[in-house]
């Protein structure tokens, strides 16, 4: 047994972890067991690399540990420090900025690649194709997911970017983008390399830049595809099968779970990939705003109308997130229950920022997993619920997706919390949600206001339930 | 519009379609109701109360001749001959089971709605007349199975001795087997039920009762909310189950019925000779056939083992009162469906409430009746219409799982409109054609390349594939979890950056440095935060 087949053995065994943990993390029961199998994969696959990389470096075996050994340390303690303190609220931000470190290292690796060996001649026509993929999807996901980190984070406005000609432009960026890339194929050099860089980072910023703030979940799904591509184009330039199969797990499991996001919001999943598809200025929108007054109700109200419930029905979104609402909102699940009152949640697919964000802050509150519903399975329980809590949720309840067919969010599938009996929107003003949509809901008349900070508010509720 | 309120054609049949309450109803919403006289007098609605409620008193031919003829039982040949072509008749009327009534339906022109083909859907629960008739079925089956069984239900422990609790087993956990279930329980008996669906065990659960477990796959449930037939080894293992549950029961009670056929067998006249002498069983599904060998329908038999089996089909309309209360609430939420109000109309749902309210309004002048057909509700109930048979409906599926996604229609015939990409490759034969190019393409890339490309294309395309099939079935609330994960291995990027910082040139160990310690953040952040949203999500204490 040679040195090289014991790595690739060890890189059989990592894959097949790999894919053990993307199954097991589609399962509650499994999940845990899932990132075991991720982290020991991961374990065997650098262990193995960094044997093969020592006993293979040209510069001295002592010398190449010692790099690797104070690289990757300095790497885990500042991922480690920062995935612990993160607070759970910050979790899309964490991961969209995660995304871009593999970009980058997508495109050092690729740009080493030539550097190494490609500059001497020696990389073939098929190695420069890899080469300049795995540069291209690299940057674009660089700084992609650098644009979406700084909008979550609203480090940067949340408004799409609205250039003009903007199709235009990322059409020429991208024929551009076609063109260095087959002058770099044709005559190597790093010009076009670095070229191809700059227009690819370029593309990537203007793609992200280009999406509102409200479609960000889909967005991180997408880079998070984007940066398994990546990988698997890095795999293919350095003829390393590990890097193949995972990157292509990644990729594809990213592009599903992103394709379950575009269905759930009736969005086009071509546009997503596309970019700048939240923006698209829709016919006859704007005019017709359904004005109309409003309720306005306290937290005693509500309290009281909770006391008379029988089931109730809590939706969340990202206003939740924001007051950091899902301490309180726990305690009053915990509360209802003890008084008798059935209480659930119901989770728009798109709720959040993140996919499954709702579920993650709830988690947290360490609310029962399964009293937390996805929306179609609450969505025929909702016309016999007593009282529906939308807390900091808007275009994910918004009646207009279903009954004004001009409006921009028309077709995306809601939760129909209209229903219900009693409807009580917990709010900070009127104003709009993502999607800038005026929202009827709250002009019903089985629908009242609670206006403030929604953490205070259910602490309200909650002290005027335990009175 | 008109509506009309016959004598039931049947003279057994107390339960009428309409009660001075929901005619108060119909009347609100606008229309007048003609009822013949003594139409309700079984139902304790004499013809006063109706007067006072407002309806006008009229004979046979006047309440037939009506826009709209509502009724219990299916219209007789000599009540479809009194009826108005173009009018309408809401009957139960088993359609399934009679396509000589359907024929003469849309020979006479008339719109037949039968009330048992209401798709089980939740907006169609307030016109679901089998489902309120079914829960009044299931609780006086164990009144009149507690009249034959000749002893308490509860038991007792007193100073003459102790009695145990009869034992209540109900087959079919549907409405009326639920209902029975309710019923029993609270006489104090002890209650266990099996259904084919496993799914309902938690129903029977919650109404108090022990849920049978049967060790084997049945697989009987369909889409449409009713059980199914089932196949021959889950047919043999429920057929013990059966035997062995019934020979311990004091009352039996069955409920199983598949909509368009014969009752299913279940009970075997064996089964039946092992029971114990006195015990009760009642046939809820005798009018078709019955589930159990012996019954007949409308009778009570007793075998030479004193079984006793009833066979009343006429178990709601024993109690005509209320069962013709709820009927006529069903039919009040059908008028408020086929005849829609036109201005801001309640919707179906919210009838009931009216009904207690103020006297009737002024002269009826209320919407005419509108049969839309593109309605799924209304289109499964419609039979017959226009002179033509419209039975079966198409299915419609109620399922709480949604079934898999249905192929996508074909693109409307001459849409001319500019496609987006999307719509491009929402037509299945364009996908088709996009796949197939693709395939080409990737073919005759591959063929051209070099053996060591040709074999990582094919790793890659097979990792893809994988990775498609692990994760189509992820839970909604580990979208987040998953993602974290995958981000974390694809800080797998390291290994080629570790590969790379051997090399003699100093640029190229300094880029492969920097890859090593982003892609090492990725690692380990990745990992360690995708633990910590684990180890938050719990599952409620039992």
């Amino acid at each position: 047994m040679t040195l090289t087949s014991a790595v690739d053995a060890a890189y059989l065994v990592a894959a097949l972890l790999f894919l053990g943990a993307l199954a097991g993390l589609s399962r509650h029961e499994s999940a845990r067991r899932g990132n075991l199998l991720g982290m020991t994969g991961m374990a065997l696959a650098l262990v193995a690399t960094v044997v093969l990389a020592v006993s293979t470096a040209e510069r001295g075996a002592v010398t190449t540990l010692l790099l690797i050994a104070a690289a990757m340390s300095l790497g885990a303690a500042v991922g480690i420090w920062r995935a612990r303190v993160v607070a759970m609220t910050g979790m899309p931000e964490l991961v969209a900025i995660l995304h871009s470190f593999v970009g980058v290292a997508a495109v050092l690796v690729g740009i080493n690649t030539f550097l190494g060996d490609g500059y001497a001649g020696a990389a073939g026509v098929s190695q420069r194709i890899e080469i300049a993929a795995g540069v291209l999807i690299g940057a674009i996901t660089f700084t992609g997911s650098v644009v979406a980190w700084a909008k979550l984070s609203a480090r940067m406005r949340s408004a799409p970017l609205m250039l003009p000609r903007r199709h235009l432009l990322n059409l020429v960026v991208v024929l551009a983008s076609l063109v260095v890339s087959v002058w770099f194929v044709a005559v190597p050099g790093l010009l076009p390399l670095l070229l191809l860089t700059v227009l690819a980072l370029a593309l990537g910023a203007h793609l992200v830049a280009s999406i509102g703030g409200g479609d960000m979940p889909v967005v991180v799904s997408m880079l998070n595809s984007y940066s398994g591509w990546a990988a698997a184009a890095a795999g293919f330039m350095l003829g390393n099968d590990l890097l193949i199969i995972t990157g292509a797990l990644v990729g594809s499991s990213g592009a599903i779970l992103s394709w379950i996001m575009c269905r759930a919001m009736n969005r086009s999943f071509v546009s997503v990939i596309a970019g700048g598809f939240g923006a698209d200025p829709v016919p006859g929108s704007g005019g017709e705003e359904e004005a109309g007054t409003h309720r306005e109700v306290g937290a005693e109200g509500v309290a009281e109308m909770l006391r008379q419930a029988r089931s109730v029905v809590i939706t969340p979104g990202y206003g939740m997130a924001v007051a950091h609402a899902q301490h309180p909102v726990a305690r009053l699940v915990e509360r209802l229950g003890e008084l008798g009152i059935d209480v659930r949640f119901g989770i728009h697919p798109v709720a959040g920022r993140l996919p499954g964000h709702m579920n993650v802050l709830l988690a947290e509150a360490r609310v029962p997993y399964d009293v937390v519903l996805g929306m179609d399975e609450i969505n025929g329980d909702l016309a016999s619920t007593d009282v529906v809590l939308v807390i900091g949720a808007n275009d994910t309840v918004n009646p207009a997706a279903i009954e004004q067919p001009g409006s921009p969010i028309a077709g995306m599938p809601v939760l129909q919390v209209w229903e219900a009996r009693d409807v009580v929107v917990f709010k900070r003003s009127m104003a709009t949600g993502y999607a800038g949509v005026q929202n009827p809901l709250f002009f019903r008349d089985n629908t009242q206001m609670l206006f403030g900070d929604a953490k205070a508010k259910v602490e309200e509720i909650l002290a005027a339930l335990s009175a | 519009m008109l509506i009309g309120i016959p004598c039931e054609p049947r003279e057994a049949q107390a339960i009428v379609a309409a009660t001075p309450a929901t005619v108060t109803a119909l009347r609100r919403r606008g229309h007048e109701v003609l009822v013949e006289h003594g139409a309700g007098e079984r139902a304790s609605c004499p013809d006063v109360a109706y007067a006072e409620a407002g309806a006008r008193l009229v004979d046979r031919a006047g309440a037939l001749a009506a826009d709209l003829v509502l009724q219990v039982d299916a219209p007789t040949t000599e009540q479809l001959a009194l009826m108005r072509p173009g009018g309408a008749v809401a009957a139960l009327m088993a359609p399934a089971r009679s396509p000589e009534l359907l024929d003469a339906l849309a020979d006479h022109g008339v719109t037949g709605l039968a009330m048992d083909a209401v798709p089980r859907i939740s907006r169609a629960q307030s016109l679901d007349a089998l489902s309120s008739m079914a829960n009044l079925a299931g609780y006086r089956a164990v009144i009149e199975a507690a009249h034959h069984y000749g002893g308490m239900l509860a038991g007792q422990v007193t100073a003459a001795g102790t009695t145990p609790p009869a034992t209540v087993f109900v087959v079919g956990a549907g409405v009326a087997g639920l209902a029975a279930i309710g019923a029993a329980q609270s006489l104090g008996a002890q209650v266990r039920a099996f259904d084919v669906r496993p799914e309902v065990a938690e129903q029977v659960a919650s109404m108090g009762a022990t849920f049978v477990e049967l060790e084997v796959e049945v697989g009987g449930g369909r889409t449409d909310g009713y059980a199914g037939e089932l196949t021959e080894d889950a047919e043999r293992a429920t057929q013990e189950l059966y035997a062995q549950e019934a020979m311990t029961a004091d009352i039996v009670i069955t409920t199983a019925l598949i909509p368009g056929r014969p009752a299913p067998r279940l009970i075997d006249a064996g089964t039946v000779g092992a029971m114990r002498p006195g015990s009760v069983v009642v046939d809820l599904a005798a009018a078709n056939g019955g589930n159990v060998e012996g019954t007949v329908a409308d009778e009570r038999v007793v075998t030479d083992g004193g079984v006793t089996i009833l066979g009343w089909t006429d178990l709601a309309g024993r109690m005509p009162a209320q069962a013709s209360q709820l009927y006529g609430t069903n039919m009040v939420n059908l008028v408020a469906l086929l005849a829609p109000e036109t201005s801001g109309a309640p919707g179906a749902d919210g009838v009931a409430e009216e009904m207690a309210g103020t006297p009737p309004g002024p002269a009826p002048t209320g919407p005419p009746l509108e049969l839309d057909l593109e309605d799924q509700v209304v289109r499964a109930m419609t039979v017959a219409h226009d002179g033509r048979v419209l039975w079966p409906p198409p299915p419609a599926s109620v399922r709480a799982a949604p079934p898999p996604p249905t192929a996508p229609e074909e693109s409307a015939a001459g849409a001319t409109a500019r496609h987006t990409p999307d719509e491009v490759l929402r037509d299945p034969r364009r996908r088709r054609a996009v796949v197939l190019v693709l395939a080409v393409l990737a073919g005759v890339g591959a063929a051209f390349a070099p053996d060591e490309l040709r074999m990582h294309l094919t790793v890659f395309a097979l990792a893809v594939i994988a990775g498609y099939y692990v994760i189509s079935h992820v839970t909604h609330a580990l979208h987040t979890p998953l993602m974290s994960v995958t981000n974390a291995i694809s800080g797998i990027i390291c290994v080629g950056a570790i590969l790379q910082v051997g090399s003699n040139s100093t640029w190229v160990t300094a880029l492969a440095l920097v890859g090593i310690t982003v892609a090492s953040i990725n690692i380990f952040g990745g990992f360690t935060v995708t633990h910590r949203m684990l180890g938050m999500f719990r599952r409620a204490e039992p």
